[in-house]
């Protein structure tokens, strides 16, 4: 014991020196958690539409109407021709194109059947599908106002109708800020607790001084642990720093126990420090071990469910996510965040990361070897 | 010039050397493109939702058949009562469930009207959204399907064209995106770390004092790392179009000729890293934790830049993969030529000049 | 009877086909000083992280105060100094940190580490320097703060890896008081070095050429053998026939 808390006293030494990489830990992650978030929103709004009315009637103008006066989509330069409209699609000035055709007024009345013609850029699968049905959506209603104008009333006998009452639970104003703040907080604090340590012991490989300490009779598992621990604490600084920021600057307060929120970030951040730890003994020089470090994390993090729902994922990419701790993160954060999921709740997750640093910590301490 | 060839030549070595490195550098980039190729999507499918039948009436199970066939949803064990959905969304188990009245059917025939209650599962706003339009959509298939005896007058009908990507796959949207991120993120730690790796080691100043113009020490270490990144970029694109099927509308010249391009804005900017900076540790995690999120978030692959507050709109812009990703997709899967992408290569050698300028005045600073 | 500190036999490490160290076999008695040369790449430094236990032989025996070299590694550890060719003190403690650090490391009390290091500064002048990070202090100043840390838990045996590189010769001479102070105490000392100047310093000396040891012992005899009027032309006379080498 003695021993670690001379390790322990060297290594917060060290840290506290060094106060660009300490700023770096502790104004990095603040900063990116208070921009971040106002970025990620999926709501898709503020769709670039351009229009081709053939027609210039008075249905047309008023659909044109409907569309703008939505509030999802956005008017864009009309054009004369289908082809004139495209080319805004390829310069990236419209993500739609909405083509009412020559005679679209006189037809329906006189036909009761008339056709638009949209084109959607499908690039961005989400959007282009999305955007598609608001304006789908438009048109329906549109037709539906139409209907009852032209119609005379109790010509039409009234139909059978489903309504459906939409409840949201946990998040009722869709805010977006809830739910990525979380997820965001999660992959920093992954970030500086795996790139940290495994930069750590492979500077003391490249300048020479783990020679020395390999001399000494020092116990293996004492080492590690004294690697372990600091980070550890700088990373529960973080964590905290963290939860101020999300309370401060976007009001969000845990719906669920802190004091569990702690214990698992807690085992969490033991299994991200171990695979640091492991990184750095299978490496020579810090390059090598950033590379191997980025490698694993980016997918991590990729993959995580931060960004795109790991449900959509095919097969086998989904069961790949049970080896990613960052994902059972990610949940756990959401779970107790916005749900305020208790400790049955997350006792699988937990389970999970609990394996993981036993894993890695002990991998870790089998692969340091003080004698070659 | 002979001199400069040699110093390239001794960079060559120093990146050929170290093996573990130089596989990373080239298994990274095709991996995550392959994993995120095909497994980042946005779709909201297979959502796993439950069904509470308090009717258990002809009507009800209609819904209930059209619903669980839909590629959407995926049906769990349906429960009995509101308590047990609590405890499944807590669990994370479900995204949304779906109550059915007692007496639906009934409400249906004879009041003309009957509601059904989706409770959705909103921490993820976007798939609660999704997901209650899906079922909206379900819904409203089941009523005409109703209502189909009765025709209709004045129908307006829709035909709508999926632009280059019609089976709405995410790989067009997120390769491109990733090629960006991958290349960025690779070249400029790259340099930033090999150039104050010579600083930490006082290597470089053996080669400031050499009589060799230190523009060319800085060519000198950037050439293999250009080339290494075209290489990669090779790698990159035979597997986006053989592996994961996109293709290569455009001229694969003016892709080669931009990508090069991005590539020497990420060698600059990771000049300009190791010029400002000190120690290897620091260069890593700026060029890391400071750059993966905000490059994943502002190139607008992720997120539409449209809807970001118009201070982080700007902000994107000096993000030189933004413009890389709508260069490469305007290329690679709409085809079009430089007549469409003249203003984003404008801008990006733009980025790059002003990075080695502030660079280049540093790094004399230093010696001064 | 003089007693035996470290004692190999046919001691050999391999690196695939490449044999660093061959058979090597020498004896070091308790508070000799042991002039371990040879040209570079003759297989120094690999037999002597054999012998610290930071390296597994390839064949061969070796004890090491008592202790075996393949599976008593640990015990070795306590009971020696390493000084590495490298200087590998912390540079970014200053100079108590880096001894209570050490002295924490060996197990050595509070009030040891209070009083050593006390002691320590005085011997090496460094007072006023205890709170200066190490990595600001001139290389000569460095080398003996680094040589002083690995005997600060009184070892049985000390191994230095050329210490004295780099350095001015009032510095190596300063360095020389040290290692003859430590001596006296009873510390054994074993170290390499390209001075012959040094060697003459050594109470023996073993001259390693080729991953074998050529010749073993004192300076005099040395001299004496191969007819020779200084330890520079013995090295000479052995290393000429050198295959190996940078």
């Amino acid at each position: 014991m003695r021993t670690i808390r001379f390790l322990l006293a060297k290594e917060f030494r060290q840290i506290f020196r060094n106060k660009a990489i300490l700023a770096m830990i502790l104004v990095v992650p603040v900063m990116q958690l208070v921009v971040l978030p106002l970025a990620a929103n999926y709501e898709v709004k503020n769709i670039n539409i351009s229009v081709v009315d053939n027609d210039h009637s008075t249905y047309s103008a008023k659909l044109i109407f409907k569309v703008t006066s939505s509030g999802y989509f956005r008017m864009t330069e009309a054009k004369n021709t289908f082809n004139d409209a495209f080319k805004l699609i390829e310069t990236d000035k419209a993500d739609l194109v909405l083509e009412i055709p020559h005679g679209f007024e006189q037809r329906l009345i006189r036909e009761d059947e008339q056709k638009l013609f949209i084109a959607v850029n499908a690039i961005n699968g989400t959007k282009a599908n999305l955007g598609g049905a608001y304006l789908n959506n438009i048109i329906r209603n549109f037709n539906a106002d139409l209907r009852l104008q032209m119609i005379v009333p109790g010509k039409l006998n009234p139909m059978p109708v489903v309504e459906i009452a939409p409840t949201n639970w946990y998040n009722p104003l869709l805010d977006y800020h809830v739910f990525m703040v979380p997820g965001i907080l999660a992959v920093l604090l992954t970030m500086i607790g795996s790139y940290l340590t495994a930069l750590n012991i492979v500077k003391e490989k490249e300048v020479g001084t783990i020679e020395q300490i390999n001399v000494t009779p020092i116990k293996k598992h004492h080492f590690i642990l004294g690697k372990l621990i600091p980070f550890l604490v700088l990373s529960l600084v973080v964590f905290t720093l963290g939860l101020i920021v999300a309370w401060a600057v976007y009001g969000i307060v845990p719906a669920g126990s802190i004091g569990l929120m702690y214990g698992f970030i807690l085992i969490y951040l033991l299994a991200v420090l171990g695979l640091g730890l492991l990184i750095s003994t299978y490496c020579d020089t810090q390059q090598q071990a950033m590379f191997i470090a980025f490698f694993f994390l980016m997918i991590f993090i990729m993959m995580g469910g931060l960004f795109t729902p790991i449900e959509s994922m095919p097969g086998w990419a989904k069961s790949l996510t049970a080896l990613n701790p960052v994902s059972y993160m990610i949940d756990v954060m959401r779970m107790i965040v916005l749900k305020g999921s208790g400790f049955n709740n997350i006792k699988h997750q937990l389970m999970k990361v609990f394996l993981f640093a036993v894993v890695f910590n002990s991998w870790a301490i089998w692969n340091y070897k003080k004698t070659t | 010039m002979k001199q400069f060839f040699i110093f390239v030549k001794k960079e060559f070595a120093h990146v050929l050397r170290d093996k573990k490195t130089l596989l990373i550098l080239f298994g990274l980039p095709v991996a995550q493109i392959l994993i995120f190729g095909f497994a980042l999507t946005n779709e909201v499918k297979k959502s796993k939702i439950v069904i509470v039948d308090q009717a258990k009436d002809p009507a009800s199970q209609a819904i209930i058949t059209k619903v669980g066939v839909s590629q959407y949803f995926q049906i769990e064990n349906t429960v009995a009562n509101k308590r047990q959905i609590e405890d499944q969304f807590k669990q994370g188990k479900i995204k949304m469930a779906v109550v059915f009245p007692p007496y639906f059917n009934r409400d249906l025939l004879h009041q003309n009207k009957a509601t059904i209650q989706v409770i959705t599962d909103a921490t993820d706003p976007n798939t609660a959204n999704t997901l209650t339009n899906y079922f909206s959509a379900i819904v409203a298939d089941y009523q005409a399907e109703l209502n189909q005896t009765k025709a209709m007058p004045y129908r307006i009908t829709t035909e709508m064209r999926m632009l280059y990507n019609p089976g709405l796959k995410g790989a067009p949207n997120f390769v491109p995106g990733v090629m960006a991120l991958v290349l960025m993120l690779v070249c400029v730690m790259m340099t930033a770390i090999s150039i104050v790796k010579e600083k930490e080691t006082g290597t470089m100043e053996i080669l400031l004092v050499s009589p060799f113009r230190p523009i060319m020490v800085i060519l000198a270490k950037a050439l293999p790392y250009l080339m290494l990144s075209l290489v990669n970029l090779c790698i990159i694109l035979l597997v986006s179009v053989f592996v994961l099927q996109l293709p290569v509308n455009g001229s694969l010249l003016l892709l080669f000729a931009e990508s090069t391009l991005f590539i020497i804005t990420c060698l600059s900017l990771g000049l300009l890293i190791s010029v400002k900076t000190e120690s290897q540790q620091v260069a890593m995690l700026i060029s890391l934790m400071g750059m993966l999120l905000p490059t994943v978030m502002f190139s607008g692959f992720m997120f539409p830049i449209e809807n970001m507050p118009m201070g982080l709109q700007v902000l994107s812009n000096v993000i030189p993969a933004k413009w890389y990703y709508i260069i490469v997709k305007s290329i690679m899967i709409k085809g079009v030529g430089f007549s469409a992408i003249w203003k984003e290569t404008f801008i990006l050698v733009g980025i790059t000049v002003v990075l080695l300028i502030i660079s280049i005045k540093n790094f004399k600073i230093r010696l001064a | 009877m003089k007693e035996t500190v470290i004692k190999t036999d046919k001691l050999t490490k391999r690196f695939g086909d490449f044999v660093a160290t061959n058979e090597i076999s020498l004896e070091v008695y308790k508070g000799e000083i042991f002039g371990f040369l040879g040209a570079n790449g003759a297989g120094k430094t690999t037999a002597m992280r054999m012998l610290c236990g930071l390296s597994i032989p390839s064949s061969g025996q070796a004890t090491i105060a008592g202790f075996d070299v393949y599976k008593q590694t640990e015990h070795i550890k306590k009971h020696i100094g390493y000084m590495s060719q490298k200087f590998s003190l912390y540079e970014d403690l200053t100079v108590l940190e880096n001894i209570r650090f050490f002295g924490g490391i060996y197990g050595l009390s509070n009030a040891d580490i209070k009083t050593k290091s006390e002691a320590l500064l005085n011997e090496l002048g460094l007072q006023d320097e205890a709170k200066t990070l190490v990595g600001s202090l001139p290389l000569g100043w460095k080398q003996k703060l680094s040589f002083s840390v690995a005997i600060l838990h009184d070892p049985k045996i000390v191994f230095l890896d050329e210490p004295t590189g780099g350095v001015d010769p009032v510095t190596r001479r300063q360095f020389w008081d040290l290692i003859y102070n430590a001596a006296d105490r009873g510390i054994t000392i074993f170290v390499t070095t390209h001075y012959m100047d040094e060697a003459e310093y050594c109470n023996r000396i073993s001259i390693m050429v080729d991953g074998r040891i050529q010749a073993l012992d004192s300076p005099a005899n040395l001299k004496k053998q191969f007819n020779a009027s200084s330890m520079d032309e013995v090295f000479f006379e052995l290393a000429r026939g050198a295959k190996r080498g940078e």
